[in-house]
């Protein structure tokens, strides 16, 4: 594939905070959860970042940001050079043709009462004056591109196994010919048989239809396969964004070397042999993020300035950006 | 020496109104004292109700255990009276669940729940019990224990309450530890913490384990032997060693090809398993995994395939040759 250096989303200090308030009557805010905390990245035209981090660190919460599916409290993301955040309505009604959202639980994303046919068709309803016989050509042609029976139509959700509700997911997505689309962990809910029969299936439109992917996931091992470039959250900030073998083979972050030790490889020699890094404690609350680095009471080497001082992201390497006094 | 648990054609079947369920249909396999098994399988392949069929636990109906032995310590648990079953069930042979919120009592404090079983199996009073239940959450890692042990479930994150599950399963130091996904629902730093701690605690305990799991990473790190099962039986068994260097069942082989791996380069494309899991109520007749198998011959499609040793302790469900 041919890489293009150009920006398809610029996302610049992008932050997202969620109130914790008290009260029932008079409601007043008590304490913020920082779920997205200035964060800047650049998604490139035609590439699949890679976003990896543990349940709570804000990869979710990021990817709503991005579409507009929540409102950033600060921060822009820059979709084609338009920054979303100051849209109004109606403009970003037509902007959201652009992107589109493939979500984590094929079961909880697919209304229990609608058809296949009424599922996919329901963005190009919304967004485009196809009807009749243009419309169900349309929805066949879907169906048949994401490898399910043009027959299954009539179908209602549970009528499908997991798999073939995540392609009529990715279906619904393609409907209306996004650019860019979010894939939030599409794949962590299905068997492990299925799992590779979907990746293949997104890496196959990501060449036929020049498409961007963020791809949201926990598992480290499928990320390296499908990226091409990996962001490592923790705690709502990106501590270590680059190329994806750079990443793998000479990661900076003590975070990104743990995680990566602790995924467990499918081959009983190669684990005997193997270092393994396990990190004591938890990934401290949200809500009372320590000072300084915000993972210095679970990191290896910790030293005095990691207590006192947040670590900003900043470049080791060509495209290699860490946030570590160490690294 | 007798194996600790040894389970025969054990047959667990679900009535619905939509046709029986074989979820379980003719498993055995044997565990010996001190030995950790794994249980590898994708969901719906009734690795868990064959785990739940040990301590008893299928709702009945629509369950029902339909045929087999499980013979724990010599003696046969499915002829064993609701008396000798409250003696076994958290005390000789302990279960840890996937879903540590839903396993844990949310009204109850976390030092209480655990004492509960010590008070019942081991008939201490409430302060040896409060006592060893400290003692516990300590081995288990549990920081500032003192202080915790009054705390209830949802004051836990997701990694400690599975920790509190672990504590109370081994609490009345049984001789048998089933885990169910103990790591399914955290995070990859937190799975390594966690079987660290199991697999810590249980060779220090003498117990045995089986660990029921669809990663197959986790069984390559942390057990003796494994058993892969598919569509309710088991079509590989062998040694950790043993089925992942010579995979002997087309199943396997076909996992162990389409999980990408950390340690290898990357490869372009994955290689997937086709089609789609069998529904256990139409199984086909002969192999269930003959529909999504590359190896298969006619033979396959009539006749389904025992368990034959392909080498010593390595046991494979094929009619085919596949290491050739």
């Amino acid at each position: 594939m041919i890489m293009q250096n150009d920006a398809l989303i610029e996302i610049k200090n992008l932050s997202m905070y969620f109130p914790i308030t008290k009260g029932i009557i008079r409601q007043h805010k008590v304490a913020e959860i920082k779920a997205v905390d200035r964060v800047s990245m650049v998604i490139r035209r035609g590439e699949t970042l890679g976003l990896v981090g543990e349940s709570g660190s804000g990869k979710t919460t990021l990817g709503r940001c991005i579409t507009q599916l929540l409102c950033p409290t600060s921060g822009e993301v820059n979709f084609e050079g338009v920054n979303l955040c100051t849209m109004k309505k109606e403009e970003l009604r037509l902007l959201r043709l652009g992107m589109q959202i493939i979500f984590q639980d094929p079961y909880d994303s697919l209304d229990p009462r609608m058809k296949a046919f009424k599922i996919v068709a329901e963005p190009l309803l919304v967004h485009t004056k196809t009807r009749g016989k243009a419309l169900a050509d349309r929805i066949a042609e879907l169906l048949q591109i994401v490898g399910l029976d043009p027959g299954m139509i009539n179908r209602y959700p549970h009528e499908f196994s997991g798999g073939q509700r995540q392609r009529l997911g990715i279906a619904r997505a393609l409907a209306i010919h996004p650019k860019f689309i979010v894939c939030d962990e599409p794949i962590s809910a299905l068997d492990v048989s299925i799992q590779a029969q979907i990746i293949n299936l997104l890496e196959d439109l990501q060449t036929e239809f020049d498409l961007t992917y963020l791809f949201i996931a926990h598992d480290l091992s499928v990320v390296r396969h499908i990226s091409h470039r990996v962001a490592v959250m923790y705690l709502g900030r990106i501590v270590e964004i680059a190329n994806r073998d750079d990443l793998y083979l000479y990661a900076k972050h003590p975070y990104t070397i743990a995680l990566l030790s602790a995924v467990p490889i499918p081959d009983p020699e190669v684990e005997e042999t193997r270092e393994r890094i396990i990190l004591t404690g938890d990934p401290p609350s949200p809500i009372n993020l320590p000072p300084g680095c915000s993972f210095h009471e679970r990191c290896p080497g910790c030293i005095d300035i990691c207590r006192m001082e947040a670590p900003e992201l900043r470049e080791v390497g060509k495209d290699h950006r860490v946030a570590c006094h160490l690294a | 020496m007798n194996p600790l648990l040894q389970i025969k054609d054990l047959k667990t079947y679900f009535r619905m109104d939509y046709g029986l369920v074989k979820a379980v249909d003719g498993v055995s396999y044997e565990l010996n004292e001190g030995e950790t098994l794994g249980l590898v399988g994708e969901s719906g392949c009734g690795k868990s109700v064959g785990a739940l069929s040990i301590l008893r636990l299928i709702p009945e109906p629509p369950g029902e255990i339909a045929g087999g032995e499980i013979l724990f310590q010599g003696k046969d648990l499915l002829k064993a009276n609701p008396d000798e079953l409250r003696d076994i069930r958290g005390n000789k042979i302990a279960m840890i669940f996937q879903e540590p919120m839903t396993s844990l009592n949310p009204v109850l404090a976390i030092g209480f729940q655990i004492g509960e079983a010590l008070e019942l199996h081991r008939r201490m009073g409430k302060g040896d019990a409060r006592r060893e239940a400290l003692r516990l959450l300590k081995m288990v890692g549990i920081p500032d224990a003192e202080r915790r042990i009054d705390d209830y479930p949802h004051q836990f994150s997701g990694g400690m309450r599975q920790r509190v599950m672990i504590a109370m399963g081994l609490s009345c130091n049984p001789k048998l530890l089933i885990a169910d996904e103990p790591t399914t629902a955290v995070d990859v730093t937190i799975q390594a913490q966690l079987l660290e701690v199991i697999k810590e605690l249980t060779s220090r305990l003498g117990t045995s384990v089986i660990i029921i799991t669809h990663n197959l990473g986790v069984v390559a790190r942390y057990v003796n032997r494994m058993a892969v099962m598919y569509a309710g039986r088991i079509v590989e068994s062998g040694t950790a060693h043993g089925v992942y260097s010579k995979p002997s069942h087309p199943y396997t082989i076909g996992l162990l090809a389409s999980v990408p791996r950390l340690d290898k380069p990357r490869t372009s494309r994955l290689v997937p398993i086709e089609g789609q899991p069998p529904n256990l109520v139409n199984l086909p007749p002969g192999c269930s995994f003959y529909p999504r198998c590359s190896f298969r011959v006619e033979r396959c499609t009539l006749e389904r395939p025992e368990l034959r040793p392909v080498e010593e302790g390595h046991h494979a469900a094929c009619w085919v040759d596949v290491r050739k």
